[in-house]
């Protein structure tokens, strides 16, 4: 009868029809800003500011090259005597009476982010599942008060945390290191990887392990042979929310580092041009940013999915 | 990803200025800390002349306004060894010297012949010393600043805009040269087409996170008879801060930014004004005189378009102090090279050309040499304005109590809580906790 | 063996997991049960005493002394519960706590309503419906400190692109109004690009509960005639609160604890309309380096959530039952 949705009746191709319009318009109207974002990344300085905005420009490499470069103001005879130049970018910047003189930032804060951004999530997944594992097949003592102590290290303010992790790094000398980070955000998002891999391992029914162990298997070679392939997606899921905050985290980041471990977020709104915040590259650096989250969730939406849904069922 | 690449491996210039990873500076690598603007990149190329000579590589940290003292106090009290070299806002005089973050220049001083007489007097007092006034330098005057104003004079100049000021005011369109004048100016021009634009009186300081509001107000507070203290040095406030002068300045400050500024300009500080007067908003600007020979320069503003003018006076003469002094961090591990480049900078021909590339130089060869006044269509007020500066506190404390401004003024000018005899006794309550901490008040 | 396995939600396996017969036969070959339970668990227990509770601990110390982080000479005094005293009497202290209270409520608000309506909708299994799903999450995969910073772009009276769509569709002239600068508008500005962003976590979440409503149900309701509307107020509402207060719990501590998308968009303007809770702690320790102070403000705020949370998950708790 019903099709196969949970709903009132079977809805009519016209109910079908106004729901999906519906669904399509605000998706869209969700877009705007952010194709506003890719827009900007393609417009000049003084496009991006112009009053009112511009919607019809003539699309440049401008910001992307802002984004990746230092660039200073020379005289014009300063720029002929310079050779022919080296390039899109180069071309660009001398059309503005400036020089490209070093490379900006950017890419050392984005692979900063990578490192640490990675790093701390496959830590943390490491540690979940390892621990997930543990409290879901042993009887722990005070296993209830510890999975919930676990879970309410995420309700303090990030920032209430920063202030004793602060002085913590400044004299463990962990300040504005990137070890000093992945240790952080790991222990961020342990809390929620064994919460979530807890539930997923406790769907694998214990008899797959006690067969395997019968059949001659220590139990750690049927936690690793019989257990873990069938957590991947609990796995999979689990590793993307890990990813997700870290990648985009920002409090931590910005007040326990400065030049050597900065990432991304506190970086990108301090990109300025001569005047007041280079826009385009702003957002040329913002889209570059999104582009591996993004790779990462489209691979695999299914297992995202099944993670943010199965957190909604358990406790 | 892999354009980005190439973009990179494109770009290979004679010298690498860039900021970042060398934090344990090799004996011949020196890294200098300060603000991302215009003065910075002129040091980058002033300092080609120090690499040249001394061999070492000097890498630079620039951080932009909003976030340079929160970023480099936090690199500071984190212990960070980011920074050799460190120019730093004056008010972090007191909290770096007390704590061991600057290293004390005296002796080297004395054992190089470096003698601060040979600066400006007031660039030292505000730059230099701590505690304040007596004779114990914690860094060499690197750049004198103070905010000061800019106008259209393309604007100001046309015979039609002329007559209808006349007209409606009785004296000549001319830049104004009292807080009362300014607010007839600025109402002047305040949503008038010029150009087929509509353009707003002037673009002033609102910023909320740093440091902002409390350098614009205090433009309009100090002349109207704002201080600090009765008796300097006594944290005696009441009557001071909240005198009827200074109440006066405050409601003088917020009304120019109700009638008279573009509209969105609620957290504004210099980019955004800079941002203002060259996209043609604004007929006039407050901004740091450091950005005026850019100004100059501009292709569109510049030239024969603008003109510039010293804080205008009310009561007294008063501009709001800015610039820095350039210390040695003291956890460095280049001590030597950082000294070095702190004698070199000393010299009077490198603070000659300092100013000829854009830095304010207050070396008095510099200052007191005949040709400065014309040296620049600035030069002149800025000379006047560095001989009427007032700053802000340099306790110590001094970020809370800048906070606590910021806090009240911003509540009062933009948000509208309360009055201005309100905002700035509460103000008087704030200073007086802090002070009781520090035990400079005794309850 | 993998046919077999199958994920179902309910507790069949969960409860075969429950009982673990000590006496099966089985050759403990390696390390015992017991030492692999520690050694699996204590990594984990052992970073978060270190990260977490050591430097909470540490930060009670905090609280109840007068130290000064951008001081670390100085001398530290114990101030018993001064600190505590000065924050909870201080009008600023509330002025936060209810500019956060503002923007949790009618986030949560906003995006419940909207977040259902879109799961509602997108159950219905239009064509294309996974496809535009996954488009519809993409804000929530961006940097909330980036997008802070963008919208605060996007929110300029003069150059950004919200007055003019505005202004598109109500006439009224672009400029008039600054989002970011009215003291009333500001903390609708903070509400609208945080809905903006976490409407699809909320339209998920309802998603999985709504999915999870067996369709025999609806069959049964169909059989006694119960009408449309009535099926959707006794099913399909009763059914989805669990996962609907799910929601609701995990976006209103997420935003209690809210601080990067606020302090970039308005920085807590103007004055201190949108000032945060988390913004007012980040400036107390951090700018003003009342590290002291600051800490005794960080306990009550936890205290606070914590105190919130548990008697909201024992609400919940209640209405899973039923």
């Amino acid at each position: 009868m019903s099709t196969s949705a949970h709903s009132v009746v079977a809805p009519g191709r016209l109910s079908k029809s106004i729901a999906g319009a519906v669904v399509i318009i605000y998706a869209l109207v969700t877009m705007i800003p952010l194709a506003w974002i890719l827009l900007t990344s393609l417009k000049s300085p003084p496009d991006s500011i112009s009053y009112p905005p511009k919607v019809i420009f003539e699309p440049t490499a401008e910001g992307y090259c802002n984004l990746f470069t230092t660039r200073s103001r020379q005289t014009d005879e300063y720029i002929e005597s310079l050779g022919p130049p080296q390039g899109i970018c180069d071309e660009i910047t001398r059309k503005r009476n400036m020089v490209i003189v070093g490379e900006s930032n950017y890419w050392p804060r984005f692979m900063n982010s990578l490192i640490i951004g990675f790093g701390s999530t496959v830590l943390a997944v490491f540690l979940g599942t390892l621990a997930a594992y543990g409290f879901s097949r042993f009887r722990v003592p005070l296993a209830d008060d510890l999975l919930f102590f676990i879970l309410s290290t995420r309700m303090m303010p990030p920032i209430a945390v920063a202030i004793p992790i602060y002085l913590m790094y400044r004299e463990l000398g962990l300040s504005d290191t990137a070890m000093g980070m992945i240790l952080l955000y790991t222990a961020v998002n342990v809390s929620l990887a064994v919460w979530l891999l807890k539930g997923f391992i406790d769907e694998i029914p214990r008899e797959y392990e006690e067969a395997a162990m019968i059949d001659g298997y220590s139990r750690m070679q049927a936690f690793f042979k019989v257990v873990l392939p069938q957590a991947t997606t609990g796995i999979a899921a689990t590793a993307i929310f890990c990813l997700i905050f870290a990648w985009n985290e920002y409090a931590f980041a910005v007040l326990l580092t400065s030049g050597e471990a900065q990432t991304a977020p506190p970086f990108i709104p301090t990109i300025i041009g001569e005047g007041g915040q280079d826009w385009p590259a702003v957002a040329a650096g913002t889209t570059i940013f999104l582009v591996p989250i993004l790779v990462f969730t489209i691979l695999l939406r299914k297992q995202l999915l099944r993670g943010i849904t199965f957190g909604a069922v358990r406790k | 990803m892999s354009r980005a690449l190439k973009l990179t491996l494109g770009m290979t210039t004679a010298l690498s200025l860039t900021a970042a990873a060398s934090v344990s500076a090799k004996a011949d690598e020196l890294t200098l800390c300060w603000a991302a603007w215009d003065p910075a990149n002129a040091l980058v190329e002033l300092s080609k002349d120090f690499e040249a000579q001394t061999g070492t590589e000097m890498s630079f940290e620039f951080v932009p306004w909003p976030n340079f003292a929160d970023r480099i106090l936090n690199e500071l009290n984190a212990g960070g060894k980011l920074c050799d070299l460190l120019i730093g806002d004056s008010q972090w005089i007191g909290g770096s010297a007390e704590n061991g973050y600057y290293v004390k220049l005296n002796d080297f001083f004395e054992q190089e012949g470096i003698s601060m007489d040979d600066f400006a007097a007031a660039a030292v007092n505000a730059y230099s010393t701590w505690p304040k006034g007596t004779p114990n330098f914690w860094a060499l005057p690197a750049m004198g600043d103070a905010n000061g104003w800019f106008y259209r004079k393309d604007w100001f100049s046309r015979p039609e805009l002329q007559a209808e000021f006349k007209e409606k005011y009785g004296r000549d369109l001319a830049p104004p040269a009292t807080w009362d004048e300014m607010k007839e100016v600025g109402e002047f021009f305040q949503g008038r087409e010029i150009d087929g634009k509509t353009v707003y009186g002037a673009a002033i300081f609102t910023e909320r996170a740093s440091e902002g509001i409390t350098m614009g107000a205090t433009s309009a507070m100090y002349p109207y008879g704002f201080k600090y203290e009765n008796t300097p040095g006594s944290y005696d406030m009441e009557g001071a801060v909240n005198s009827p002068e200074a109440v006066a300045g405050l409601e003088a400050y917020k009304e120019l930014y109700k009638c008279c500024t573009p509209p969105g300009y609620t957290d504004s500080y210099m980019t955004e004004g800079l941002d203002a007067f060259k996209s043609g908003q604004v007929a006039m600007a407050m901004n740091w005189f450091a950005f005026f020979p850019g100004l100059a320069k501009d292709e569109n503003v510049g030239g024969d378009k603008i003109g510039f003018f010293v804080n205008p006076k009310q009561n007294v003469a008063a501009s709001t102090l800015g610039g820095q002094g350039i210390s040695v961090v003291a956890n460095t591990d280049n001590m030597d090279g950082a000294l070095a480049y702190i004698k070199w900078f000393a010299q009077p021909d490198v603070q000659k050309k300092w100013w000829d590339l854009g830095g304010y130089s207050v070396h008095n060869d510099v200052l007191n040499d005949p040709s400065f006044k014309d040296s620049q269509p600035f030069a002149a007020d800025f000379l006047v304005a560095m001989n009427q500066v007032q700053d802000f506190w340099q306790e110590p404390s001094y970020a809370i109590l800048l906070q606590d401004m910021q806090k009240r003024l911003h509540d009062y000018v933009v948000a509208d809580k309360g009055t201005a005899k309100e905002a700035l006794d509460q103000l008087i309550e704030d200073w007086t906790e802090t002070f009781e901490d520090d035990g400079k008040i005794n309850n | 063996m993998n046919e077999r396995f199958s994920t179902t939600l309910e507790g069949t396996a969960d409860a075969a997991a429950r009982s673990t017969p000590p006496a099966v036969a089985r050759r403990l070959r390696g390390l015992s049960d017991r030492a692999i339970a520690w050694i699996f668990i204590s990594p984990t227990i052992i970073l978060l005493l270190a990260i977490n509770i050591f430097p909470l601990c540490w930060a009670i110390y905090l609280s109840f002394t007068n130290y000064r982080a951008n001081r670390p000479n100085s001398e530290v005094e114990g101030v018993g519960l001064r600190n505590f005293e000065r924050v909870l009497t201080d009008g600023d202290t509330w002025l936060a706590m209810q500019a956060t209270a503002h923007f949790v409520f009618w986030t949560i608000v906003l995006q419940t309503l909207i977040g259902f309506t879109l799961a509602y909708l997108i159950d219905r299994k239009f064509r294309g419906h996974a496809f535009w799903t996954t488009v519809i999450l993409i804000p929530m995969m961006l940097s909330p400190a980036v997008v802070g910073n963008f919208w605060r772009f996007l929110y300029q009276p003069q150059i950004g692109l919200f007055n003019y769509i505005v202004s598109f569709f109500s006439g009224v002239e672009p400029s008039s109004f600054q989002m970011l600068g009215d003291v009333t508008l500001a903390p609708w500005a903070i509400i609208i690009v945080d809905t903006w962003m976490w409407t699809p976590y909320v339209m998920l979440i309802c998603l999985a509960g709504l999915r999870s409503i067996p369709d025999y149900i609806y069959e049964a309701a169909e059989v006694d005639r119960a009408s449309p509307w009535r099926q959707f107020w006794s099913i399909t509402i009763p059914m989805a609160l669990p996962f609907i207060m799910l929601a609701v719990l995990f976006r209103g501590i997420e935003n209690f604890k809210m601080f990067d998308m606020v302090v970039l968009l308005t920085g807590g303007g103007p004055g201190s309309t949108t000032e945060l809770a988390s913004i007012t702690l980040k400036r107390e320790a951090f700018e003003s380096w009342r590290t002291g102070r600051a800490s005794a403000f960080a306990i009550i705020l936890f205290v606070a959530v914590f105190g919130l949370a548990n008697i909201y998950v024992k609400a919940l708790n209640r209405v899973k039952q039923r």
